[in-house]
Protein backbone atom coordinates (compact mmCIF):
# COMPACT_ATOMS: atom_id res chain seq x y z
CA UNK A 1 0.00 0.00 0.00
CA UNK A 2 1.17 3.25 -0.74
CA UNK A 3 0.06 7.09 -0.09
CA UNK A 4 -1.24 8.16 -3.67
CA UNK A 5 0.87 10.52 -5.45
CA UNK A 6 -0.50 11.64 -8.76
CA UNK A 7 -3.66 13.49 -9.69
CA UNK A 8 -5.68 10.70 -10.50
CA UNK A 9 -4.95 8.31 -8.03
CA UNK A 10 -6.82 11.31 -5.72
CA UNK A 11 -9.04 11.21 -8.35
CA UNK A 12 -10.03 7.80 -7.88
CA UNK A 13 -10.12 8.22 -4.01
CA UNK A 14 -11.89 10.81 -4.40
CA UNK A 15 -14.88 9.35 -6.64
CA UNK A 16 -14.61 6.10 -4.47
CA UNK A 17 -14.96 8.15 -1.16
CA UNK A 18 -18.12 10.49 -3.14
CA UNK A 19 -19.82 7.07 -3.95
CA UNK A 20 -19.97 5.87 -0.52
CA UNK A 21 -20.92 8.92 1.08
CA UNK A 22 -23.74 9.38 -1.44
CA UNK A 23 -24.51 5.36 -0.94
CA UNK A 24 -23.70 4.98 2.93
CA UNK A 25 -23.03 7.97 5.09
CA UNK A 26 -26.13 10.05 3.33
CA UNK A 27 -28.76 7.62 4.65
CA UNK A 28 -27.18 6.95 7.91
CA UNK A 29 -27.48 10.94 8.18
CA UNK A 30 -30.52 10.74 7.31
CA UNK A 31 -31.98 8.24 9.84
CA UNK A 32 -30.58 10.57 12.71
CA UNK A 33 -31.90 12.91 11.52
CA UNK A 34 -35.17 12.09 11.12
CA UNK A 35 -35.35 10.69 14.30
CA UNK A 36 -34.70 13.47 16.18
CA UNK A 37 -36.58 16.20 13.73
CA UNK A 38 -39.06 16.74 16.32
CA UNK A 39 -36.16 17.05 19.12
CA UNK A 40 -35.38 15.10 21.90
CA UNK A 41 -38.29 15.07 24.07
CA UNK A 42 -40.24 13.63 20.95
CA UNK A 43 -37.52 10.87 20.13
CA UNK A 44 -37.97 9.77 24.28
CA UNK A 45 -41.77 10.14 24.10
CA UNK A 46 -41.72 7.95 20.75
CA UNK A 47 -38.99 5.11 22.88
CA UNK A 48 -41.30 4.94 25.41
CA UNK A 49 -44.22 3.75 23.39
CA UNK A 50 -45.72 0.50 24.54
CA UNK A 51 -45.32 -1.01 21.30
CA UNK A 52 -41.95 0.52 20.84
CA UNK A 53 -40.99 -1.30 24.29
CA UNK A 54 -42.47 -4.30 23.39
CA UNK A 55 -41.10 -4.83 19.41
CA UNK A 56 -37.40 -4.30 21.38
CA UNK A 57 -38.24 -6.90 24.01
CA UNK A 58 -39.37 -9.04 21.20
CA UNK A 59 -36.51 -8.26 18.91
CA UNK A 60 -33.88 -9.24 21.81
CA UNK A 61 -35.69 -12.05 22.89
CA UNK A 62 -35.24 -13.60 19.16
CA UNK A 63 -31.76 -12.88 18.79
CA UNK A 64 -30.72 -14.16 22.57
CA UNK A 65 -32.55 -17.42 21.52
CA UNK A 66 -30.97 -17.66 17.81
CA UNK A 67 -27.78 -16.89 19.04
CA UNK A 68 -26.69 -19.64 20.90
CA UNK A 69 -28.11 -22.44 19.21
CA UNK A 70 -26.19 -21.28 15.95
CA UNK A 71 -23.39 -21.03 17.78
CA UNK A 72 -22.99 -24.49 18.98
CA UNK A 73 -23.88 -25.88 16.00
CA UNK A 74 -21.65 -23.79 13.96
CA UNK A 75 -18.91 -24.82 16.13
CA UNK A 76 -19.42 -28.71 15.61
CA UNK A 77 -19.89 -28.36 12.34
CA UNK A 78 -16.66 -26.44 11.98
CA UNK A 79 -15.39 -29.19 13.87
CA UNK A 80 -16.36 -31.76 12.33
CA UNK A 81 -15.53 -30.84 8.40
CA UNK A 82 -12.09 -29.85 9.33
CA UNK A 83 -10.61 -31.97 11.91
CA UNK A 84 -11.99 -35.42 9.89
CA UNK A 85 -11.90 -36.68 6.21
CA UNK A 86 -15.20 -38.80 5.88
CA UNK A 87 -17.48 -39.24 3.31
CA UNK A 88 -19.93 -36.23 2.84
CA UNK A 89 -17.95 -33.80 4.27
CA UNK A 90 -18.73 -31.93 1.09
CA UNK A 91 -21.59 -32.17 0.94
CA UNK A 92 -22.18 -31.08 4.46
CA UNK A 93 -20.70 -27.85 3.40
CA UNK A 94 -22.35 -27.10 0.66
CA UNK A 95 -26.06 -28.09 2.48
CA UNK A 96 -25.07 -25.47 4.91
CA UNK A 97 -25.14 -22.61 2.17
CA UNK A 98 -28.39 -23.12 1.38
CA UNK A 99 -30.36 -20.50 3.61
CA UNK A 100 -27.53 -18.57 2.02
CA UNK A 101 -29.47 -18.81 -1.44
CA UNK A 102 -33.06 -19.10 -0.10
CA UNK A 103 -34.77 -15.89 -0.69
CA UNK A 104 -36.11 -14.61 3.08
CA UNK A 105 -39.61 -14.91 1.93
CA UNK A 106 -39.45 -18.00 0.41
CA UNK A 107 -37.92 -19.39 4.09
CA UNK A 108 -41.09 -17.85 5.71
CA UNK A 109 -43.03 -20.08 3.35
CA UNK A 110 -40.87 -23.43 3.94
CA UNK A 111 -42.02 -22.52 7.72
CA UNK A 112 -45.52 -22.17 7.07
CA UNK A 113 -46.16 -25.14 5.03
CA UNK A 114 -44.49 -27.12 8.17
CA UNK A 115 -45.75 -25.70 11.13
CA UNK A 116 -48.91 -23.38 9.71
CA UNK A 117 -52.69 -24.94 10.20
CA UNK A 118 -52.95 -26.19 6.58
CA UNK A 119 -49.60 -27.60 6.78
CA UNK A 120 -47.80 -31.24 7.77
CA UNK A 121 -47.55 -30.42 11.98
CA UNK A 122 -50.14 -27.90 11.84
CA UNK A 123 -53.34 -29.93 12.89
CA UNK A 124 -51.37 -32.12 15.10
CA UNK A 125 -49.74 -28.80 17.03
CA UNK A 126 -52.83 -26.90 17.23
CA UNK A 127 -54.84 -29.82 18.94
CA UNK A 128 -51.91 -29.81 21.45
CA UNK A 129 -52.37 -26.17 22.01
CA UNK A 130 -49.18 -25.23 20.69
CA UNK A 131 -48.81 -22.56 18.16
CA UNK A 132 -45.69 -21.82 16.35
CA UNK A 133 -46.39 -19.70 13.78
CA UNK A 134 -48.41 -16.53 14.28
CA UNK A 135 -46.50 -15.98 17.43
CA UNK A 136 -42.89 -16.09 18.62
CA UNK A 137 -41.74 -19.62 18.49
CA UNK A 138 -41.96 -19.25 14.49
CA UNK A 139 -40.24 -16.01 14.43
CA UNK A 140 -37.39 -17.62 15.88
CA UNK A 141 -37.45 -20.72 13.95
CA UNK A 142 -36.89 -18.83 10.67
CA UNK A 143 -34.15 -16.36 12.28
CA UNK A 144 -32.33 -19.95 13.28
CA UNK A 145 -32.72 -21.04 9.76
CA UNK A 146 -31.88 -17.62 7.70
CA UNK A 147 -28.87 -17.27 10.54
CA UNK A 148 -27.23 -20.44 10.69
CA UNK A 149 -24.53 -20.67 8.14
CA UNK A 150 -22.82 -17.53 9.62
CA UNK A 151 -20.88 -18.75 12.31
CA UNK A 152 -19.84 -22.05 10.30
CA UNK A 153 -18.59 -19.80 7.32
CA UNK A 154 -16.57 -17.78 9.58
CA UNK A 155 -14.51 -20.59 11.13
CA UNK A 156 -14.13 -23.76 8.71
CA UNK A 157 -11.71 -21.46 6.47
CA UNK A 158 -9.68 -20.29 9.78
CA UNK A 159 -9.37 -23.91 10.86
CA UNK A 160 -8.52 -25.10 7.68
CA UNK A 161 -5.36 -22.86 7.76
CA UNK A 162 -4.87 -24.29 11.27
CA UNK A 163 -4.37 -27.63 10.52
CA UNK A 164 -4.62 -29.81 13.44
CA UNK A 165 -0.98 -30.67 14.39
CA UNK A 166 -1.67 -28.74 17.80
CA UNK A 167 -4.52 -31.08 18.69
CA UNK A 168 -2.60 -33.96 18.05
CA UNK A 169 -0.20 -32.91 19.75
CA UNK A 170 -2.48 -32.71 23.05
CA UNK A 171 -4.00 -36.47 22.50
CA UNK A 172 -0.45 -37.34 22.60
CA UNK A 173 0.31 -35.64 25.62
CA UNK A 174 -3.28 -37.57 27.01
CA UNK A 175 -5.81 -34.20 26.78
CA UNK A 176 -9.30 -35.71 26.50
CA UNK A 177 -11.39 -34.48 23.51
CA UNK A 178 -13.39 -31.42 25.90
CA UNK A 179 -9.87 -30.41 27.39
CA UNK A 180 -8.35 -30.52 23.89
CA UNK A 181 -11.31 -28.05 22.52
CA UNK A 182 -11.25 -25.90 25.48
CA UNK A 183 -7.38 -25.51 25.92
CA UNK A 184 -6.13 -25.34 22.55
CA UNK A 185 -8.42 -25.19 19.83
CA UNK A 186 -10.65 -22.07 21.66
CA UNK A 187 -8.20 -19.87 22.18
CA UNK A 188 -6.84 -20.00 18.61
CA UNK A 189 -10.53 -19.52 17.14
CA UNK A 190 -11.76 -17.18 20.25
CA UNK A 191 -11.91 -13.72 18.26
CA UNK A 192 -13.39 -15.18 14.93
CA UNK A 193 -16.41 -17.39 16.58
CA UNK A 194 -17.19 -14.03 18.60
CA UNK A 195 -17.23 -12.12 15.16
CA UNK A 196 -19.54 -14.84 14.16
CA UNK A 197 -21.82 -14.40 17.24
CA UNK A 198 -21.71 -10.68 16.28
CA UNK A 199 -22.85 -11.41 12.43
CA UNK A 200 -25.38 -13.51 13.45
CA UNK A 201 -27.03 -11.35 15.73
CA UNK A 202 -27.26 -8.30 13.72
CA UNK A 203 -28.98 -10.43 11.22
CA UNK A 204 -31.40 -11.85 13.53
CA UNK A 205 -32.16 -8.40 15.14
CA UNK A 206 -32.43 -7.01 11.44
CA UNK A 207 -34.41 -10.37 9.79
CA UNK A 208 -37.54 -8.82 7.64
CA UNK A 209 -39.10 -10.76 4.92
CA UNK A 210 -38.83 -14.40 6.63
CA UNK A 211 -40.25 -13.15 9.81
CA UNK A 212 -42.72 -11.33 8.25
CA UNK A 213 -44.65 -14.49 6.56
CA UNK A 214 -44.58 -16.29 9.91
CA UNK A 215 -45.84 -13.18 12.67
CA UNK A 216 -48.56 -12.11 11.62
CA UNK A 217 -47.65 -8.89 12.38
CA UNK A 218 -50.15 -8.38 15.33
CA UNK A 219 -49.53 -5.48 17.52
CA UNK A 220 -47.94 -5.81 20.70
CA UNK A 221 -47.23 -9.37 20.25
CA UNK A 222 -45.33 -10.36 16.72
CA UNK A 223 -44.24 -7.22 15.80
CA UNK A 224 -40.26 -7.19 15.79
CA UNK A 225 -38.26 -3.56 15.14
CA UNK A 226 -38.06 -4.15 11.77
CA UNK A 227 -41.40 -5.36 11.40
CA UNK A 228 -42.46 -2.16 13.29
CA UNK A 229 -41.09 -0.03 10.69
CA UNK A 230 -42.53 -0.93 7.71
CA UNK A 231 -46.08 -0.98 9.86
CA UNK A 232 -45.59 2.77 11.04
CA UNK A 233 -44.48 3.80 7.75
CA UNK A 234 -47.40 2.03 6.38
CA UNK A 235 -49.82 3.88 8.77
CA UNK A 236 -47.68 7.23 7.60
CA UNK A 237 -46.24 7.54 11.06
CA UNK A 238 -42.97 8.22 9.60
CA UNK A 239 -41.23 10.62 12.43
CA UNK A 240 -42.34 7.07 14.89
CA UNK A 241 -40.78 5.06 11.99
CA UNK A 242 -37.67 6.59 12.15
CA UNK A 243 -37.56 6.25 15.51
CA UNK A 244 -37.26 2.59 15.20
CA UNK A 245 -35.09 2.70 12.78
CA UNK A 246 -32.74 4.85 14.56
CA UNK A 247 -32.61 2.24 17.40
CA UNK A 248 -31.86 -0.57 14.92
CA UNK A 249 -28.96 1.93 13.05
CA UNK A 250 -27.45 2.39 16.88
CA UNK A 251 -27.67 -1.29 16.72
CA UNK A 252 -26.04 -2.31 13.35
CA UNK A 253 -23.14 0.66 13.64
CA UNK A 254 -22.27 -1.20 17.01
CA UNK A 255 -22.05 -4.43 15.64
CA UNK A 256 -19.78 -2.75 12.63
CA UNK A 257 -17.64 -1.10 15.20
CA UNK A 258 -16.90 -4.89 17.48
CA UNK A 259 -16.70 -6.71 13.98
CA UNK A 260 -13.81 -4.60 12.84
CA UNK A 261 -12.46 -4.75 16.23
CA UNK A 262 -12.78 -8.56 16.25
CA UNK A 263 -10.71 -8.67 13.27
CA UNK A 264 -8.50 -6.59 14.06
CA UNK A 265 -7.55 -9.17 16.71
CA UNK A 266 -7.82 -12.04 15.21
CA UNK A 267 -5.50 -10.79 12.74
CA UNK A 268 -3.25 -9.90 15.42
CA UNK A 269 -3.52 -13.50 17.07
CA UNK A 270 -2.74 -15.12 13.30
CA UNK A 271 0.56 -13.08 13.18
CA UNK A 272 1.48 -13.64 16.61
CA UNK A 273 1.15 -17.24 15.82
CA UNK A 274 3.13 -17.14 12.66
CA UNK A 275 6.14 -15.20 14.41
CA UNK A 276 6.09 -17.40 17.60
CA UNK B 1 -11.74 -44.89 19.01
CA UNK B 2 -14.93 -45.97 19.20
CA UNK B 3 -16.39 -43.99 16.41
CA UNK B 4 -13.78 -45.61 14.08
CA UNK B 5 -15.46 -49.10 15.30
CA UNK B 6 -19.35 -47.65 14.60
CA UNK B 7 -18.89 -45.78 10.99
CA UNK B 8 -15.85 -47.57 9.69
CA UNK B 9 -17.80 -46.52 6.58
CA UNK B 10 -18.06 -42.57 6.65
CA UNK B 11 -14.47 -41.92 7.40
CA UNK B 12 -11.77 -41.84 4.81
CA UNK B 13 -9.00 -41.85 7.03
CA UNK B 14 -9.46 -43.16 10.65
CA UNK B 15 -10.56 -40.26 13.32
CA UNK B 16 -7.74 -39.20 15.53
CA UNK B 17 -9.44 -36.84 17.51
CA UNK B 18 -12.12 -37.93 19.72
CA UNK B 19 -15.48 -35.99 18.92
CA UNK B 20 -16.56 -37.33 15.58
CA UNK B 21 -19.91 -38.92 16.41
CA UNK B 22 -21.21 -36.19 18.53
CA UNK B 23 -19.71 -33.24 16.19
CA UNK B 24 -21.38 -35.35 13.14
CA UNK B 25 -24.47 -36.15 14.60
CA UNK B 26 -25.04 -33.00 16.20
CA UNK B 27 -24.39 -31.19 12.52
CA UNK B 28 -26.37 -33.71 10.50
CA UNK B 29 -29.28 -33.74 13.32
CA UNK B 30 -29.70 -29.17 12.31
CA UNK B 31 -28.93 -29.35 8.89
CA UNK B 32 -32.13 -32.04 8.23
CA UNK B 33 -34.32 -30.59 11.15
CA UNK B 34 -33.58 -26.92 10.52
CA UNK B 35 -32.54 -26.66 6.79
CA UNK B 36 -33.19 -29.38 4.56
CA UNK B 37 -36.97 -30.69 6.28
CA UNK B 38 -38.77 -27.10 6.01
CA UNK B 39 -37.05 -27.03 2.50
CA UNK B 40 -38.50 -30.15 1.28
CA UNK B 41 -41.43 -29.99 2.82
CA UNK B 42 -41.90 -26.57 0.57
CA UNK B 43 -41.64 -29.04 -2.53
CA UNK B 44 -44.41 -31.54 -1.23
CA UNK B 45 -46.97 -29.05 -0.38
CA UNK B 46 -46.82 -27.97 -4.09
CA UNK B 47 -46.79 -31.40 -5.59
CA UNK B 48 -50.15 -31.89 -4.02
CA UNK B 49 -51.26 -29.31 -6.92
CA UNK B 50 -51.91 -30.84 -10.79
CA UNK B 51 -49.49 -30.11 -12.89
CA UNK B 52 -52.04 -27.89 -14.79
CA UNK B 53 -52.76 -25.96 -11.19
CA UNK B 54 -49.19 -25.50 -10.87
CA UNK B 55 -48.38 -24.26 -14.08
CA UNK B 56 -51.21 -21.82 -14.03
CA UNK B 57 -49.66 -20.23 -10.61
CA UNK B 58 -46.42 -19.58 -11.88
CA UNK B 59 -47.56 -18.58 -15.44
CA UNK B 60 -49.99 -15.80 -14.35
CA UNK B 61 -49.51 -12.98 -16.09
CA UNK B 62 -48.68 -10.67 -13.25
CA UNK B 63 -46.64 -13.43 -12.07
CA UNK B 64 -44.50 -13.39 -14.96
CA UNK B 65 -44.32 -9.87 -15.01
CA UNK B 66 -42.86 -10.03 -11.30
CA UNK B 67 -40.15 -12.63 -12.90
CA UNK B 68 -38.94 -9.96 -15.25
CA UNK B 69 -38.87 -7.07 -12.81
CA UNK B 70 -37.04 -8.96 -10.59
CA UNK B 71 -34.26 -10.18 -12.80
CA UNK B 72 -33.80 -7.36 -14.87
CA UNK B 73 -33.52 -5.37 -11.67
CA UNK B 74 -31.50 -7.60 -10.35
CA UNK B 75 -28.63 -7.67 -13.36
CA UNK B 76 -28.64 -3.93 -12.98
CA UNK B 77 -27.84 -3.84 -9.75
CA UNK B 78 -25.50 -6.44 -9.99
CA UNK B 79 -23.96 -4.53 -12.61
CA UNK B 80 -23.71 -1.24 -10.17
CA UNK B 81 -22.44 -3.84 -7.43
CA UNK B 82 -19.58 -4.93 -9.02
CA UNK B 83 -18.12 -1.57 -10.87
CA UNK B 84 -18.70 0.17 -7.43
CA UNK B 85 -17.30 -3.16 -5.66
CA UNK B 86 -14.23 -2.86 -7.85
CA UNK B 87 -13.45 0.77 -7.25
CA UNK B 88 -14.22 0.32 -3.53
CA UNK B 89 -11.59 -2.59 -3.11
CA UNK B 90 -9.28 -0.95 -4.98
CA UNK B 91 -9.06 2.40 -3.43
CA UNK B 92 -8.99 0.71 -0.28
CA UNK B 93 -6.40 -1.76 -0.98
CA UNK B 94 -4.22 0.25 -3.12
CA UNK B 95 -3.56 3.53 -1.16
CA UNK B 96 -3.26 4.63 1.70
CA UNK B 97 -5.21 8.02 2.60
CA UNK B 98 -6.87 9.27 5.72
CA UNK B 99 -10.59 7.82 6.21
CA UNK B 100 -9.22 4.27 4.50
CA UNK B 101 -9.97 2.10 7.75
CA UNK B 102 -13.34 4.18 8.56
CA UNK B 103 -14.49 3.05 4.78
CA UNK B 104 -13.45 -0.34 5.22
CA UNK B 105 -15.73 -0.61 8.20
CA UNK B 106 -18.59 1.17 6.47
CA UNK B 107 -18.69 -1.03 3.30
CA UNK B 108 -20.29 -3.47 5.63
CA UNK B 109 -23.16 -1.72 6.46
CA UNK B 110 -24.76 -2.96 4.10
CA UNK B 111 -25.08 -6.40 5.80
CA UNK B 112 -25.35 -4.53 9.47
CA UNK B 113 -28.52 -2.50 8.34
CA UNK B 114 -31.71 -4.33 9.13
CA UNK B 115 -33.17 -4.55 5.36
CA UNK B 116 -36.37 -2.16 6.04
CA UNK B 117 -34.62 -0.09 7.41
CA UNK B 118 -32.23 0.39 3.82
CA UNK B 119 -35.98 0.56 2.19
CA UNK B 120 -37.39 3.21 4.15
CA UNK B 121 -34.10 5.18 3.71
CA UNK B 122 -33.58 5.03 0.69
CA UNK B 123 -37.08 5.75 0.07
CA UNK B 124 -37.53 8.84 2.10
CA UNK B 125 -33.48 10.11 0.82
CA UNK B 126 -34.51 9.32 -3.37
CA UNK B 127 -38.62 10.74 -3.33
CA UNK B 128 -39.73 13.77 -5.55
CA UNK B 129 -39.10 15.89 -2.24
CA UNK B 130 -36.17 13.84 -0.28
CA UNK B 131 -32.67 15.42 -0.44
CA UNK B 132 -31.32 13.03 -3.42
CA UNK B 133 -34.68 12.65 -4.84
CA UNK B 134 -35.33 16.26 -5.91
CA UNK B 135 -32.41 16.91 -8.32
CA UNK B 136 -33.91 13.68 -10.31
CA UNK B 137 -37.74 15.42 -9.86
CA UNK B 138 -36.24 18.33 -11.20
CA UNK B 139 -35.31 16.84 -14.69
CA UNK B 140 -38.55 14.72 -14.24
CA UNK B 141 -36.86 11.23 -13.23
CA UNK B 142 -38.93 9.22 -10.63
CA UNK B 143 -36.46 6.61 -8.67
CA UNK B 144 -38.93 6.03 -5.63
CA UNK B 145 -41.46 4.05 -5.34
CA UNK B 146 -40.53 3.35 -9.47
CA UNK B 147 -37.92 0.86 -11.01
CA UNK B 148 -35.19 2.60 -10.71
CA UNK B 149 -35.62 2.16 -6.87
CA UNK B 150 -35.64 -1.81 -7.25
CA UNK B 151 -32.18 -1.52 -8.56
CA UNK B 152 -30.83 0.88 -6.00
CA UNK B 153 -32.43 -0.91 -3.27
CA UNK B 154 -30.94 -4.29 -4.43
CA UNK B 155 -27.43 -2.24 -5.45
CA UNK B 156 -26.87 -1.17 -1.36
CA UNK B 157 -28.15 -4.67 -0.08
CA UNK B 158 -25.50 -6.24 -2.37
CA UNK B 159 -22.91 -4.27 -2.18
CA UNK B 160 -20.30 -6.04 0.27
CA UNK B 161 -20.33 -9.30 -1.99
CA UNK B 162 -18.04 -7.80 -4.67
CA UNK B 163 -15.93 -5.63 -2.35
CA UNK B 164 -15.32 -8.58 -0.07
CA UNK B 165 -14.26 -11.33 -2.48
CA UNK B 166 -11.94 -8.52 -4.58
CA UNK B 167 -9.96 -7.14 -1.37
CA UNK B 168 -7.70 -10.45 -0.73
CA UNK B 169 -6.86 -11.15 -4.36
CA UNK B 170 -6.06 -7.92 -4.71
CA UNK B 171 -3.99 -8.04 -1.50
CA UNK B 172 -2.23 -10.58 -2.61
CA UNK B 173 -1.45 -9.70 -6.35
CA UNK B 174 2.13 -9.60 -6.63
CA UNK B 175 4.07 -6.08 -7.08
CA UNK B 176 6.31 -7.65 -9.08
CA UNK B 177 4.83 -8.86 -11.92
CA UNK B 178 3.04 -5.49 -12.51
CA UNK B 179 6.12 -4.11 -12.09
CA UNK B 180 7.74 -6.29 -14.66
CA UNK B 181 4.95 -5.39 -16.68
CA UNK B 182 6.05 -1.70 -16.88
CA UNK B 183 9.59 -2.66 -17.23
CA UNK B 184 8.62 -4.10 -20.53
CA UNK B 185 7.26 -1.02 -21.51
CA UNK B 186 3.09 -1.20 -20.54
CA UNK B 187 1.45 1.37 -20.05
CA UNK B 188 -0.83 1.99 -16.86
CA UNK B 189 -4.22 1.15 -19.10
CA UNK B 190 -2.45 -2.13 -20.65
CA UNK B 191 -1.25 -2.90 -17.23
CA UNK B 192 -4.58 -2.98 -15.59
CA UNK B 193 -6.95 -4.82 -18.51
CA UNK B 194 -4.24 -7.52 -19.64
CA UNK B 195 -2.19 -7.86 -16.13
CA UNK B 196 -4.67 -7.10 -12.86
CA UNK B 197 -8.30 -7.29 -14.59
CA UNK B 198 -7.59 -11.40 -15.61
CA UNK B 199 -6.53 -12.24 -11.88
CA UNK B 200 -9.46 -10.04 -10.79
CA UNK B 201 -11.83 -12.06 -12.62
CA UNK B 202 -12.53 -15.23 -10.64
CA UNK B 203 -13.30 -13.25 -8.07
CA UNK B 204 -15.35 -10.76 -9.89
CA UNK B 205 -17.62 -13.85 -11.03
CA UNK B 206 -17.87 -15.00 -7.17
CA UNK B 207 -18.73 -11.99 -5.91
CA UNK B 208 -21.03 -11.33 -8.54
CA UNK B 209 -23.07 -14.17 -8.61
CA UNK B 210 -23.84 -13.84 -5.00
CA UNK B 211 -24.51 -9.96 -5.56
CA UNK B 212 -27.48 -11.55 -8.37
CA UNK B 213 -28.71 -14.34 -6.16
CA UNK B 214 -28.89 -12.04 -3.14
CA UNK B 215 -30.66 -9.14 -5.21
CA UNK B 216 -32.82 -11.92 -6.70
CA UNK B 217 -34.25 -12.74 -3.05
CA UNK B 218 -34.14 -8.89 -1.55
CA UNK B 219 -37.46 -8.32 -0.07
CA UNK B 220 -37.53 -5.59 2.99
CA UNK B 221 -35.51 -3.16 1.31
CA UNK B 222 -37.54 -3.39 -1.96
CA UNK B 223 -41.05 -3.75 -1.20
CA UNK B 224 -40.46 -0.25 0.90
CA UNK B 225 -39.17 1.60 -2.31
CA UNK B 226 -40.65 -0.25 -5.34
CA UNK B 227 -44.19 1.27 -4.80
CA UNK B 228 -45.51 -1.97 -5.65
CA UNK B 229 -48.11 -1.31 -8.83
CA UNK B 230 -48.97 -4.86 -10.23
CA UNK B 231 -47.12 -5.32 -13.42
CA UNK B 232 -44.32 -2.72 -13.19
CA UNK B 233 -42.91 -2.82 -9.63
CA UNK B 234 -44.07 -6.09 -8.01
CA UNK B 235 -40.64 -8.57 -7.66
CA UNK B 236 -41.56 -11.98 -7.13
CA UNK B 237 -41.19 -12.42 -3.29
CA UNK B 238 -43.52 -10.17 -3.02
CA UNK B 239 -45.91 -12.36 -5.31
CA UNK B 240 -45.59 -15.01 -2.47
CA UNK B 241 -46.83 -12.31 0.22
CA UNK B 242 -50.07 -11.31 -2.37
CA UNK B 243 -51.22 -14.83 -2.57
CA UNK B 244 -50.53 -15.65 1.29
CA UNK B 245 -53.16 -12.45 1.96
CA UNK B 246 -55.44 -13.69 -0.86
CA UNK B 247 -55.13 -17.22 1.16
CA UNK B 248 -54.08 -18.91 -1.81
CA UNK B 249 -51.28 -20.73 -0.09
CA UNK B 250 -50.99 -23.77 -2.54
CA UNK B 251 -49.91 -20.68 -5.34
CA UNK B 252 -47.99 -18.74 -3.09
CA UNK B 253 -45.96 -22.31 -2.39
CA UNK B 254 -45.50 -22.55 -6.25
CA UNK B 255 -44.07 -19.30 -6.36
CA UNK B 256 -41.71 -20.09 -3.79
CA UNK B 257 -40.82 -23.30 -5.30
CA UNK B 258 -39.99 -21.34 -8.54
CA UNK B 259 -37.63 -18.68 -6.64
CA UNK B 260 -36.23 -21.20 -4.29
CA UNK B 261 -34.83 -23.91 -7.71
CA UNK B 262 -33.74 -20.35 -9.41
CA UNK B 263 -31.37 -19.75 -6.12
CA UNK B 264 -30.31 -23.14 -5.96
CA UNK B 265 -29.81 -24.13 -9.59
CA UNK B 266 -27.33 -20.59 -9.68
CA UNK B 267 -25.45 -21.74 -6.33
CA UNK B 268 -24.84 -25.22 -7.92
CA UNK B 269 -23.66 -23.76 -10.88
CA UNK B 270 -21.64 -21.34 -9.08
CA UNK B 271 -19.84 -24.30 -7.16
CA UNK B 272 -18.94 -25.86 -10.53
CA UNK B 273 -17.52 -22.82 -12.24
CA UNK B 274 -15.47 -21.68 -8.90
CA UNK B 275 -14.11 -25.96 -8.81
CA UNK B 276 -13.20 -25.41 -12.95
CA UNK B 277 -11.44 -21.52 -12.09
CA UNK B 278 -9.34 -23.37 -9.08
CA UNK B 279 -8.17 -26.31 -11.29
CA UNK B 280 -7.38 -23.76 -14.14
CA UNK B 281 -5.51 -21.61 -12.28
CA UNK B 282 -3.67 -24.00 -10.15
CA UNK B 283 -2.39 -25.34 -13.16
CA UNK B 284 -2.10 -22.12 -14.54
CA UNK B 285 0.35 -20.85 -11.49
Amino acid sequence: MKRPQQWHQWALIGLGVGVAVLLLVLPLVLIFTRALSGGWELLAANLSEGFMQHALGLTLLVAVLTVPVNMIFGIALAWCVTQYQFRGRRLLTTLIDIPFATSPVVAGMCYLVVYGMEGLLGQWLSSRDIQIIFAWPGIVLVTIFITSPYVARILIPLMQTHGNDEEHVALTLGANGWQIFWRVTLPKIKWALLNGVVTTNARAVGEFGSVAVVSGTIMNQTLTLPLLVEQLNNDYKVAAAFTAAALLACMALLSLLLKSFMEWRQERLEALALGG
Amino acid sequence: MAAIASRPLLLIRPAVLPGFGLSLGVSSFFITLIILFPVSALFAYSAELSLAQYWQAVTDPRVLASYRVTVSAALYATLASVLIGLLLAWVTVRYDFPGRRLLDTLIDLPFALPTAVAGLTLSVLLAPSGWVGQWFDAVGIKIAYAYPGIVIAMTFTSLPFVVRTLQPVLQDFAKEVEEAARTLGASRTQIFWRVILPTLIPALVTGGAQSFIRSLGEFGAVVMIAGNIPFRTEVSSLMIFVRLQEFEYPAAAAIATVILLTSLLLMFALYVLQGRVLRWQRSAG
